[in-house]
């Protein structure tokens, strides 16, 4: 295919808006007559609630709504389990509203709606609720000890799955390997913590009998579906927009959270719109988090640094409920083996439940734990057998020749864990360079001199991406000759404005600022998931990428037809439909849309140009041709990969750290990134600097730290530190291009990457700076405070 | 259960600001934060709020050309004063401010909820200190979080905007 924009680092077609301030979220909807709701949270994390008066709060002047559990009659359902899985044998999933018991700090016990969010907010402070408490599961070991505390009396050990996965026989390995190595890693929570927090706007049209709602989220389409079915209306009365959103990073692609069900409730039951926005300190207890696991694992290597076999039993912490059923867990274990020829492999892991915030997927979404355990393991490795990291890497990696792979495992989607294409080495080598790799041992030597520590780590990974079931797109042309494009997908700031305008814009020979892309809007597009997995450009991209080729085929034919010629000779270019090698027989995109829609009456500037050109006229037989396929320029198309495509990347830093203090500097930070063919480099640049900034967050400063109560206390972006520009380095990024087979376009998802090695790498180049000390680092995320502890315990010793 | 009496902060003042070159006068309850005010009230949308505690510095405005939080003050702290939000930025053609300019060619923004916060506190720093050090610059964005970028693009269009504002002065200065 022509692809002129393809590959090209287009401008942003969105930002001048997003600049000037015209963005619109959420919050930036104030409708005439709205109302403003906001909810009570547990102040425990377990207790049964006696009573609840809310009698004060229903009497304040402006408050207008008040519900508990007692108030929500056939509402009070627990939200459905999004993915359901056989080992996933007690799901539990929450309820809008808690009616007896509350199972973590945060979940939503009564919403006030009234006639601004203060008045609001005071009716909260005048519900009064009798708690009693009750014993807290404040962590994943609490929840497996033996007869353990219970999170729900119904679950037994607090168990919610159990999944085992063998690939080969590592028993047998195991019993001759010639090195065996055991060892335990923790990793504990941290959270999205997008810039904008949710936020849901409902109205009530009772004359249609129509629901729209706003609502910040990753996945409008399926929440439509669901609201549809709890209010009993047909699907096109409901309206979900996902309007510009303010970072998601998976937190937002839930279904559902309470306040997107009990908003439009409200606005129902009002008769007015009503809005709700989270704020940050909601955010912290009410948004689903990730990360927490346990690994124990084993891992036989042979003399030259072969690794052999792989043993892991891991814990999964999933919190109070299980409304992503157990896609972190599985991502975890399957990604595990990473770029390595492990051909035996143990894993098994087990979902507990603790008093938490729920969790589901947080972008990487399981796989920094399982990159940790890997890279950790070939740190091992090198350090055991004397060899130079990178080395056991390159000997251990899946050659090119070895595509596809199966690494033998079921992935989250129920499809393999098949390996499309990648070229690890080569990601390898443009590290090296780029971290000038040969030499550092010198200037390590030289620091050292000095009483520097310098410390290089890397780390390696393969990430599923674009998985299915489907996305769709439609691409339409309009008799002015602009192009409309939409997809179910969402944008967080991803560029598909931008992204997508390319790859129409290749295939309908106009520019991309022409065309005009509509994300998250159910009534645009009416059919798909939404934006997670790296699934957008993938999946949604390829389904674009085949509507617009249609409307091409289409344009041909209806301008062959016109200009009496061979709908082979027709081209599109610079926004002209003509015959090559006479361009002078020419029309605008614009007049051919027209003529594709055989009405007696057109309008605009392009229809009476039309009208005076000399054309061939209709040809006999219906208006519209059986085989044109509808009328207009206009088509729909749908992508539905076979399995995830496999992404790959290669980070490493060069790392300072400050015995004294345990405070880490970074002095250089590079990656190496393939996901196939890249749409817009300047984009997938952008995307891997994010996802590193993130990375290092999880490395090094990001920590949500549960107390003995499970209370969260550090609560605030005061005491939860996400990184600044002062503690993110320059990132150097370089690419690898293997195209994915599996799509027309070759791409492969570049969304996540950039945060799953870093809390890996980063522990490497820990281990390597303080080598002196003796130091293992064993657990995720660090921060200068831990890692002090760990110089005083090994300098103790 | 204890009698209700209506919440103290009901009480309202009137207030006088400047906001982008515009006079308003408004009466606001006491409690209303100035960024409400300017959001819900003046409907200046552009000025985001992220934390409501005064550390991801989506919020800043100029109050009186200095970056402040909006979301730290009162809409009645700020009676008799000056206000630039993100909408004031760009002025009333349709060229985009070179901050703002050098933003969109640098990829500076990718969600863009942080980005009017971030422009306000640059305007101010390149202001202040117009050929800043790459140091300077990540250190005066320190009180700015940006959960998309990883702050590369974001050093690299303040350098793009600090070294056309420069030229414009100086050409200014020329004239």
């Amino acid at each position: 295919m022509a692809t002129r924009w393809f590959g090209a680092p287009v401008q942003r077609i969105e930002d001048p808006r997003l600049l000037r301030g015209r963005g619109s979220y959420v919050d930036d909807f104030d409708l005439p007559e709205m109302l403003h709701a906001a909810f009570l949270r547990s102040t425990h994390a377990r207790a049964r609630i006696v009573n609840i008066d809310a009698s004060t709060a229903r009497a304040l002047p402006g408050v207008h709504l008040v519900l508990t559990a007692a108030d929500l009659g056939e509402l009070l359902e627990p939200s459905p389990l999004l993915v359901p899985h056989h080992a996933l044998t007690q799901p539990r999933t929450q309820l809008p509203l808690a009616q007896d018991e509350v199972h973590y700090v945060g979940e939503t016990v009564a919403m006030v709606v009234a006639d601004n969010r203060y008045i609001a907010e005071d009716a909260l402070d005048l519900i009064d609720v009798e708690y009693e408490p009750l014993p807290v599961v404040h962590s994943l070991e609490v929840a497996a000890a033996q007869n353990a505390l219970l999170v729900h009396a119904d679950v037994p050990g607090n168990v919610a799955a159990h999944l085992v996965q063998t690939v080969g026989d590592p028993d047998a390995v195991f019993a001759t390997a010639p090195h065996v190595i055991r060892e335990s890693f923790v990793v504990d929570r941290g959270a999205a913590m997008p810039m904008e927090c949710r936020g849901v706007v409902a109205r009530w049209d009772s004359h249609e009998g129509s629901l729209t709602c706003w609502i910040s989220t990753q996945g409008p389409i399926p929440i439509r579906n669901g609201l549809a079915a709890i209010f009993k209306l047909p699907e096109h009365k409901v309206r979900v927009t996902a309007p510009d959103v303010g970072g998601g990073f998976g937190t937002k692609i839930m279904m559902f959270y309470p306040e997107e069900i009990l908003t439009p409730f409200a606005a129902i039951r009002l008769g007015r719109p009503v809005k709700w926005i989270e704020d940050r300190r909601e955010h912290f207890i009410s948004a689903n988090q990730e990360r927490s696991q346990l690994h124990e694992v084993e891992y036989a290597f042979d003399d030259q640094g072969i690794l052999l076999a792989v043993r892991d039993k891991f814990l999964h912490d999933t919190g109070a409920y299980t409304p992503y059923g157990i896609i972190v867990p599985i991502i975890t274990a399957c990604t595990l083996p990473g770029p390595y020829r492990l051909k035996n492999y143990y894993s098994e892991f087990t979902v507990l439940y603790t008093n938490k915030v729920p969790v589901s997927p947080y972008r990487g979404a399981g796989r920094p734990h399982a990159v940790f355990v890997m890279e950790r393991i070939m740190d091992a490795i090198a350090r055991e057998l004397h060899l130079d990291r990178a080395e056991v890497r390159s000997r251990n990696f899946i050659q090119p020749d070895e595509f596809p792979w199966d690494v033998g495992l079921v992935y989250q989607d129920g499809g393999p864990t098949k390996y499309d294409s990648g070229d690890y080495q080569a990601g390898l080598d443009k590290l090296k360079t780029l971290l000038d790799y040969d030499n550092f041992p010198v200037m390590q030597a030289e620091a050292r001199k000095q009483g520097r520590y310098l410390g290089l780590g890397i780390g390696c990974y393969v990430e599923g991406t674009g998985i299915g079931p489907y996305e769709g797109a439609q691409v339409r042309v309009e008799s002015d000759g602009r192009v409309f494009a939409s997809t179910g997908i969402t944008t967080q700031g991803q560029a598909h404005f931008t992204t997508f305008a390319q790859i129409v814009a290749d295939q309908l020979g106009v520019e991309p600022k022409d065309v005009l892309v509509t994300t998250g809007d159910t009534q645009a597009f009416n059919w798909g998931m939404g934006t997670y997995a790296s699934r957008a450009a993938t999946v949604a991209g390829s389904a674009m990428y085949l509507a617009a080729a249609k409307v091409r085929e289409k344009a041909k034919q209806v301008a062959a037809d016109l200009f009496e010629a061979s709908p082979d000779d027709i081209e599109l270019a610079d926004g002209k439909v003509f015959v090559r090698d006479a361009p002078h027989r020419a029309l605008t995109l614009g007049q051919v849309a027209i003529s594709a829609n055989p009405l007696r009456y057109a309008y605009g500037e392009n229809a009476r140009k039309l009208m005076s050109m000399k054309l061939a006229g209709p040809r006999p037989g219906p208006a519209l041709p059986p085989e044109r396929g509808g009328p207009g320029l206009e088509a729909s198309e749908f992508y539905s990969p076979p399995h995830a495509s496999f992404a790959s990347g290669i980070h490493g830093a060069i790392i300072e750290v400050d015995a004294k203090t345990g405070m880490v500097t970074f002095v250089k930070y590079a990656a190496v990134h393939d996901c196939g063919k890249v749409i817009n480099p300047v984009v997938v640049e952008g995307q891997v600097h994010g996802g590193v900034a993130q990375g290092i967050g999880g490395a090094f400063f990001e920590r949500l730290v549960y107390n003995d109560e499970g209370q969260i206390i550090n609560a605030s972006f005061m005491d939860y530190l996400l990184p600044t520009a002062a503690e993110v380095p320059p990132i150097a990024v370089d690419h690898v291009e293997t195209p994915s087979p599996l799509n027309p376009l070759g791409v492969k998802g570049a969304g996540e990457a950039g945060v799953i090695p870093v809390p890996a790498l980063f522990a490497s180049a820990i281990d390597d700076a303080l080598s002196a000390y003796g130091v293992r680092v064993r657990e995720m995320p660090l921060h200068p405070n831990r890692l002090f502890e760990l110089l005083q315990e090994q300098q103790g010793r | 259960m204890q009698e209700q009496e209506a919440p103290a902060f009901t009480e309202e003042s009137d207030i006088a600001v400047t906001v982008n070159g515009h006079h308003y006068e408004r009466r606001v309850p006491v409690r209303l934060l100035l960024s409400d005010f300017l959001r819900h009230e003046l409907h200046l949308t552009g000025t985001h709020i992220g934390c409501e505690h005064g550390v991801c510095g989506c919020c800043t405005v100029l109050l009186n050309g200095e970056a402040v939080r909006s979301c730290l003050m009162l809409a009645v702290q700020a009676d008799s004063m000056a206000i630039t939000t993100i909408e004031g930025m760009a002025g009333t053609n349709s060229d985009l401010h070179p901050i703002q300019q050098a933003f969109m060619e640098k990829h500076g923004l990718q969600c863009g909820f942080c980005t009017p916060g971030i422009i306000m506190t640059v305007h101010a720093m390149l202001r202040d200190k117009p050929d800043p050090t790459d140091e300077e610059i990540r250190h005066e964005l320190s009180g700015n979080i940006c959960r998309c970028t990883g702050y590369q693009n974001i050093v690299e269009a303040v350098k793009l905007a600090a070294e056309r504002l420069r030229v414009s002065q100086s050409e200014m200065e020329m004239d």
